[in-house]
């Protein structure tokens, strides 16, 4: 009992680790179409910043939650303004312009800090007790803090005025501005958004992974994958997608080991983009957000 | 269409490669060896670059995973060499394996009628499951036959040797020459390609997919055609690679191998086979003078180039090169034409 306990909890929070790396990317994919290649990076920069801020003196919470998402989301809007905005419409340049952004930044970060691991930092949060086995408070906590997020960002979406605005846009682009809406600003500030999210991710798995320029290889793979898998909606889809893939992957890892689990996790997505080509949102809930 | 047809439209490639055949028997004499050496490296980066300006450049499709083939070719190659104890039948073998795979993830990709950048994160996506999945073969349980797979150290290749004669090993030099030889022919083999109706109907197909089908051709299988022949030439890139290197490693699969890919093509221009050739040799030279200092990294070097050519010089060099020499032309020709006219009414 407490083994399948146990088992059920890695299973959760790979699912939830899997949905946290990936939300940022699915929310700049799903509202604006723009693969952001170097989402890896906007996430390696917020675990950059979770260990800087740390080493200044700054108290971790402060800079997991706030610094790392308020940082990255900055660099993001800067991002938006001097490069995507120019290659709006143009799905393949936006690609290979982030790819460029993505060496630019491990570049800029390996000749700053650097190729070798920063300090590291060791998770805030002590064990907790599963019967006879054990398990990482702190993935509770990211488990909990996923769950949050996602609540947080279909509450901007369905229930603020900005979040009505930026679907408006998304859906109409021509329509909105005729209404008054400054869809400049609304591209800006949904990017930025993103890439808040993508670098609050980023600070809250640096504790568990570490810090690396090239980390951000480790995670692109996988958040790709989940949201091509998930389909054009952004919370359904990014749940859906990490639901599937994160549970095929964690059985796989359970019965052969990690390796097998990834390789598994590739499999059924190019089988399932084989049967669903525009994802699972693509065929089931085509409403949802 | 006929012959000389052929012919009068692969003059250029034929050109270049003749230039290719010459500097083939004139580098080793005017070259170090250690320069050799190092080209023999290029080339083999070269064939891959090749390889992705047939597939990105005429048959428009995006594959950001090129080097998954040229790895995979080059693993296929050492893991059969060690077991057959030669070279001849292991070459074949990293091919077919290469365009094997690329058949096999082309049906899925293809026939499921994934969209181009969608095309692009799946190629990508499995580049890096290769890399991270070769990385963790480290173990003495990890072997193919006789080959340990050596994870994240990789593999130490066995050298070619002659066709069927185990026992006489070329040398660095003569490695060169196989090299050399290997890419002028696949030049030769993909500038022919693309004049062939197949050819064709790929160009037909990258302008407007939707044309072509209603014209009768299934995109699908002409796609998944020019996808297996090209990772076919690029697993023949990786034998050469790790020829010219002396062994293959996982670290031939990381996302910074798939940009190099990829820029080399941008930077040469899509829509010509010499132009990421030229373009391949051209940053080669420049990461390795690079590879010497520590002021600028490099992948600060190639993402400012990247991003550089996309906002700039999209089509690439070549293409706009060629374009502006034809805008400069055009006139003049204009012109002696206008004359002519007047001449003969006079």
């Amino acid at each position: 009992m407490d083994l399948v306990v146990a088992v059920l909890f890695q299973l959760v929070y790979g699912i939830a680790n899997l949905a946290l790396i990936s939300l940022g990317l699915a929310i700049i994919f799903g509202m604006m179409r723009v693969i952001n290649l170097a989402h890896g990076e906007f996430l390696m920069l917020g675990g950059y910043t979770v260990v800087v801020a740390t080493n200044a003196g700054v108290n971790i919470w402060i800079a997991m939650l706030i610094l790392a998402p308020l940082v990255v989301g900055i660099i993001g809007v800067i991002v938006e303004r001097l490069l995507i905005r120019w290659l709006y419409g143009r799905m393949v340049d936006t690609l290979l312009a982030t790819w460029g952004l993505s060496l630019l930044l491990i570049g800029l970060v390996t000749s700053i800090f650097g190729a070798s691991t920063a300090t590291t930092i060791s998770p805030p949060l002590g064990i907790i007790r599963l019967g006879d086995y054990s398990a990482s408070g702190y993935e509770l906590f990211l488990i909990g803090v996923t769950i949050v997020l996602f609540i947080a960002v279909f509450a901007t979406l369905k229930m603020t005025k900005l979040g009505l605005v930026a679907r408006g846009t998304m859906q109409n682009p021509e329509m909105s501005s005729a209404l008054g809406v400054s869809t400049t600003q609304v591209y800006m500030v949904t990017f930025g958004l993103g890439a808040a999210v993508t670098g609050l991710a980023g600070g809250l798995l640096a504790p568990v992974t570490g810090v690396l320029p090239t980390i951000g290889a480790t995670y692109i793979a996988k958040a790709f994958i989940t949201v091509i898998s998930g389909g054009a909606s952004i919370l359904a889809g990014t749940a859906a997608g990490s639901i599937l893939l994160g549970g095929i992957n964690g059985i796989f890892a359970f019965i052969t080991g990690p390796t097998i689990g990834e390789v598994a996790l590739l499999v059924a997505a190019i089988i399932l983009l084989r049967l669903m080509p525009r994802g699972i949102t693509g065929r089931f809930f085509r409403k949802s957000l | 269409m006929n012959g000389n047809n052929t012919l009068r439209q692969m003059r250029p490639v034929l050109v270049f490669a003749f230039i290719g055949v010459v500097f083939m028997f004139v580098a080793p004499y005017v070259l170090q060896l250690f320069t050799i050496i190092n080209l023999t490296t290029a080339i083999a980066l070269a064939v891959l670059a090749l390889s992705l300006a047939l597939v990105w450049g005429y048959g428009g499709i995006l594959c950001f995973g090129q080097v998954a083939f040229f790895g995979l070719g080059a693993y296929a190659y050492t893991i059969a060499a060690i077991n057959f104890g030669g070279s001849t039948w292991a070459i074949l073998v990293a091919i077919m394996v290469a365009s094997a795979f690329a058949a096999l993830l082309g049906y899925f990709v293809f026939f499921g009628r994934v969209s181009d950048v969608y095309l692009g994160v799946i190629t990508l996506t499995v580049t890096l499951i290769f890399f991270s999945l070769i990385r963790r073969t480290s173990g003495p349980e990890y072997k193919i036959g006789n080959a340990l797979m050596g994870g994240f150290n990789g593999i130490t290749s066995p050298p070619l040797n002659l066709p069927w004669d185990t026992s006489s090993f070329l040398f660095p030099e003569h490695v060169f020459y196989v090299a050399m030889a290997a890419l002028i022919l696949c030049y030769v083999f993909c500038g022919w390609l693309v004049t062939t109706h197949f050819g064709r109907v790929c160009v037909g197909i990258r302008e407007n997919e939707l044309r072509a089908e209603l014209l009768g051709y299934d995109s699908r299988l002409y796609k998944l055609g020019i996808f297996t022949v090209s990772a076919g030439i690029a697993a023949i890139g990786g034998v050469l690679f790790c020829n010219g290197v002396g062994r293959i490693t996982p670290d031939v699969f990381n996302l910074y191998n798939a940009a190099l890919t990829i820029i080399w093509v941008i930077v040469g221009g899509r829509g010509t086979l010499i132009g990421p050739i030229a373009a391949t040799f051209g940053l080669f030279y420049l990461t390795s003078a690079l590879g010497g200092q520590s002021v600028l990294n490099n992948n600060l070097v190639l993402g400012v180039i990247l991003i550089f050519f996309v906002l700039l010089v999209p089509k690439g060099v070549a293409p706009t090169l060629t374009d502006w020499f034809t805008k400069r032309r055009k006139p003049r020709r204009a012109n002696r034409r206008r004359r002519r006219s007047q001449v003969n009414k006079a």
